[in-house]
């Protein structure tokens, strides 16, 4: 685009020819203040606050929709405009209750921010304000009128930014005011965005709403442990009790998306069933309080007299690579088993393999961003992947993408989609197939494929996207916050670290239905849930956990386990993307399972070197394909970095394993959520937004 | 939701009157003469109409809010329109509006129980120089003093 000379306050700057004023004078230091606009949503000019003056313009005009041209000469700080701000301000004011000492926004609020650098003390409007009460859309939207400054971010965020559309602006004048989807009350996702963008305490949260001031939080930096997409959080802390999350700094590779789960779903940190001490089976048969050092002694021993090829051992998928890590080396080496698995969500396996010999092929969250066409084969990804759904949501609007949807069902997708094909899971392949002139004739494509595509489908998946002649990308969706790091870290009975083949053991249904299985672990995972049982009825099992679950309720002995908001480590999103979590509150009672495993170690007289994150990552990072070469700033400073797995060929699986998505929704991912209250109040069906 | 062959022919008519892809101009005399036929605006008829127009049932709701003369409550078969806006107020409106609450019992927007009447508070209806106005469904009635619109109002009632 051509460049085009524009003088701002004397200051002579080039700019892309139609570059928006707004942002022109951002890019060179200058501020034009601004509540409607915002960046990568739609232009409104709705509140007047960006005026500026530009010569030859008769009036003054709205900086955050004038384009740019050349010789333009504009002064954003000249008398007429420092007094068309203030009156807009005193306007915007007119109506405002000026309650800040009890608004929740108060501290980080755009109006109190701008009247402060901006205002007049005073008023000339005598009139008695109009008050209207507040008004609870859902157990976590509240708005208040009166403070709303009708700046349209709520609606164009929800609209544009979540596909959902479930906020307006009606009725005129001073009565002006948000409605919401039905009536009195949102059927949403709950996705909490509009109360995040909101420049104002019009619209508040109902878990954060008047329990503290901004500035009394510490402000933690780390990752949801909800979902795979790996959305970073801004964890405010107050006393020990996480009372917010949410990403206003835009870091990481969420920007500031946030779904439900990460917005709200931490409160299971609370939850009056969390375990805080462990529990040993007594005589009577039943769980009993006991202190660290006993269980942990216990467990110890029988470890070691257990340990051999009929030990199984469970691992998680929120856990950290570095738990991962070394619990695989730890039951692979002191333990001497290779019976160790996890619960498997999505072929990853396969993909590395069908992709061997070939490097850049796997997309990054940002890929959906950017690539120019989507195809996205057997996944709900707004109920199951929110953060993805929501980047192929962007790029449509920014850079009119091309995305293609094969599903079961109708998704939110379909309607942004080119193409939108309905078709039985079993059938996917076929349905990619009738897409295949439209998508060859697209510059570039990210493949994206949910649980039905496994085994021989994702070779003929890879072999069709490699027949198209374009450059391809792919994305195997999993389902929980790291699951990737849990296959990457070889907690796979015939993969080690870096899908590396080692001696092949039991899968996990094999560990459940082998009557001999001696010992069963299980590290943060429930495979009992929904009524499974234990094959061998005198394994000695352990598990650790944050609740008393299903598969808890079998052990032997219970450890207490800390949460991902808990510990610090590393975790490796949907996309293979390594990110790093900061503790931000403790659990009296309870240990990270790193802590867990080093001194169950200890306990049987077993070395396995320094046992704390930062140590255990020096080693994978050193010792796991993949892993090498992590630029370690950008993940200290909490930035986002893919990994490179293997490239050589995976050696095919002799273990029959089980693959298969827990098909989550929303409002629930495994059994963390069932303990959010918050969670569990906002009843939404999932879907019933798609017609 | 199905409406009669008329009203799907004046809506089949309406799109038209706008240049491609503007369809959604339509929205508003859609809404006005599917008023008429469906009784109000319900949650059904937005829906139906946001369909029809490629818009969400939200931008809907924000022009039902913004117009006045647009109902999700239905009106009486009778909807007595009075205007208080600047010329009529200054000729009488205002007496007229409280008037009219008297004699009707019934406040703005409210309906009479058996549905006959139904009273508005209007902003300016373009009829400012026969001050005051009122306008009972289409009709308009000009310079009306309290004693007209007594003879209007037992009118309606037969
Ligand atoms: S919570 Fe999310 S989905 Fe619901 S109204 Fe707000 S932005 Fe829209
Ligand atoms: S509720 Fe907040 S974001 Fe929405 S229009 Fe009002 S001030 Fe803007
Ligand atoms: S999309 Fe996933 S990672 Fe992001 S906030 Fe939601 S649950 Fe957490
Ligand atoms: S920022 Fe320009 S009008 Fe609101
Ligand atoms: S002011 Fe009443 S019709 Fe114009």
């Amino acid at each position: 685009m051509a460049l085009v000379n524009v003088t701002i306050n004397g200051v002579q700057v080039q700019a892309e020819n139609g570059a928006l004023l707004i942002e022109v004078a951002k890019q060179n230091g200058i501020e034009i203040p601004a509540f409607c606009y915002y960046e990568g949503m739609s232009l409104q000019a709705a509140c007047r606050m960006c005026l500026v003056e530009v010569e030859k313009a008769p009036k003054l005009m709205a900086g955050c929709t004038l384009p740019v041209a050349e010789g333009m000469v504009v002064r954003t700080e000249s008398e007429p405009v420092v007094k068309a701000r203030k009156t807009t301000l005193e306007f915007l004011l007119s109506n405002h209750p000026l309650d800040c000492p009890v608004c929740d926004k108060g501290g980080e609020c755009e109006l109190q921010d701008m009247t402060f650098k901006y205002g007049v003390g005073e008023s000339r409007f005598t009139e008695i304000k109009q008050h209207v009460p507040e008004k609870q859309w859902s157990p976590v939207v509240f708005y208040d009128a009166p403070r709303c400054i009708l700046c349209y971010r709520c609606v164009r965020v929800c609209n544009e930014g979540m596909g959902v559309g479930a906020l307006g602006v009606s009725y005129r004048g001073v009565n002006a005011e948000i409605i919401p989807s039905n009536g009195d009350h949102l059927e949403c996702d709950e996705c909490g965005s509009c109360i995040d963008i909101c420049p104002v305490g019009s619209l508040t949260s109902g878990i954060y709403r008047y329990k503290t001031r901004p500035w009394e939080m510490e402000h933690v930096g780390t990752v949801c442990t909800h979902c795979s997409n790996g959305c970073k959080t801004t964890l405010g802390v107050r006393n020990n009790e996480i009372v917010r999350g949410n990403n206003r700094d835009k870091s990481g590779i969420n920007g500031e998306f946030l779904c439900v789960k990460g917005r709200y779903a931490f409160d299971f940190t609370q939850h009056p069933e969390r375990l805080q001490t462990p529990l040993i089976r007594n005589a009577a048969g039943e769980l009993e309080e006991a202190s660290w050092s006993r269980a942990l002694k216990l467990v110890a021993e029988k470890f070691k007299a257990l340990a051999g090829p009929d030990f199984g051992v469970i691992g998680s998928t929120r856990t950290t690579n570095e738990e991962n890590y070394l619990l695989q080396k730890f039951a692979r080496t002191a333990l001497g088993t290779a019976s160790i698995d996890h619960h498997r969500t999505g072929d990853v396996v396969t993909l590395i393999d069908s992709l061997s010999g070939k490097t850049g092929q796997l997309a990054t969250a940002e890929d959906l961003y950017t690539s120019k066409a989507v195809l996205v084969v057997a996944s709900d990804l707004s109920q199951q992947q929110p953060l993805l759904a929501n980047k192929i949501r962007a790029n449509v609007r920014h850079h009119k993408a091309a995305v293609y949807t094969v599903t079961p069902g109708p998704v939110r997708e379909d309607k942004i989609a080119r193409k939108a094909i309905r078709i039985a899971e079993a059938d996917s392949l076929a349905g990619v197939e009738q897409l295949r002139e439209a998508l060859s004739k697209e510059a570039e494509l990210v493949i994206i494929y949910g649980d039905a595509i496994q085994g021989e489908k994702v070779r003929q998946l890879v072999a069709f996207g490699e027949s198209l002649g374009i450059p391809v990308k792919y994305v195997a969706l999993v389902d929980y916050a790291n699951s990737r790091g849990a296959l990457d870290m070889g907690l796979l009975p015939d993969l080690g670290p870096g899908y590396h083949a080692t001696a092949p053991g039991r899968s996990l249904q094999q560990m459940l239905d082998d009557p001999k299985l001696a010992a069963l672990w299980v590290v943060g995972s429930n495979p009992l849930k929904g009524g499974k049982s234990l094959a061998s009825t005198n394994a000695f099992v352990v598990v650790q956990d944050l609740f008393l679950t299903e598969t808890a309720q079998r052990a032997d002995v219970v450890l207490p386990a800390a949460s991902a908001y808990e510990k610090n480590g590393t975790v490796t999103n949907v996309c293979g993307q390594v990110q790093r979590l900061k503790k931000g509150i403790e659990t009296v009672g309870s240990k990270a399972d790193l802590a867990i495993i080093g001194l169950l170690a200890r306990g049987m007289g077993v070395n396995l070197g320094k046992v704390d994150a930062d140590a255990i990552f020096a080693e994978i990072a050193a010792s796991v394909p993949g892993y090498n070469q992590l630029p370690m700033p950008v993940i200290l400073t909490g930035g986002a970095v893919q990994t490179h797995p293997v490239n050589g060929g995976v050696p095919p699986s002799s273990v029959p394993g089980i693959i298969a998505s827990a098909r989550d929704t929303l409002f629930t991912t495994g059994s963390l959520t069932r303990y959010s209250k918050i969670l569990n109040e906002v009843l939404e069906k999932p879907g019933a937004l798609y017609s | 939701m199905t409406f009669s062959p008329e009203l799907e022919a004046k809506f089949a008519d309406l799109v038209t009157h706008y240049p491609e892809g503007r369809q959604r101009a339509a929205l508003i005399p859609m809404l006005m003469f599917g008023q008429e036929e469906v009784g109000s605006i319900t949650p059904e008829f937005m829906e139906e109409v946001a369909k029809r127009l490629g818009l969400n049932t939200m931008q809907v709701d924000e022009v039902v809010g913004y117009y006045s003369m647009l109902h999700k409550k239905g009106m009486g078969k009778y909807h007595v329109q009075v205007c208080t806006n600047v010329a009529c107020m200054l000729r009488g409106g205002a007496e007229l509006y409280d008037h009219a609450c008297h004699k009707l019992g019934l406040g703005h927007k409210e309906v009479s129980a058996d549905g006959v009447i139904s009273l508005e508070e209007v902003e300016c209806m373009g009829a400012c120089s026969w001050a005051p106005a009122i306008q009972v469904n289409y009709d308009f009635h000009h310079e009306v003093t309290t004693e007209q619109l007594d003879t209007i109002l037992e009118g309606l009632k037969k």
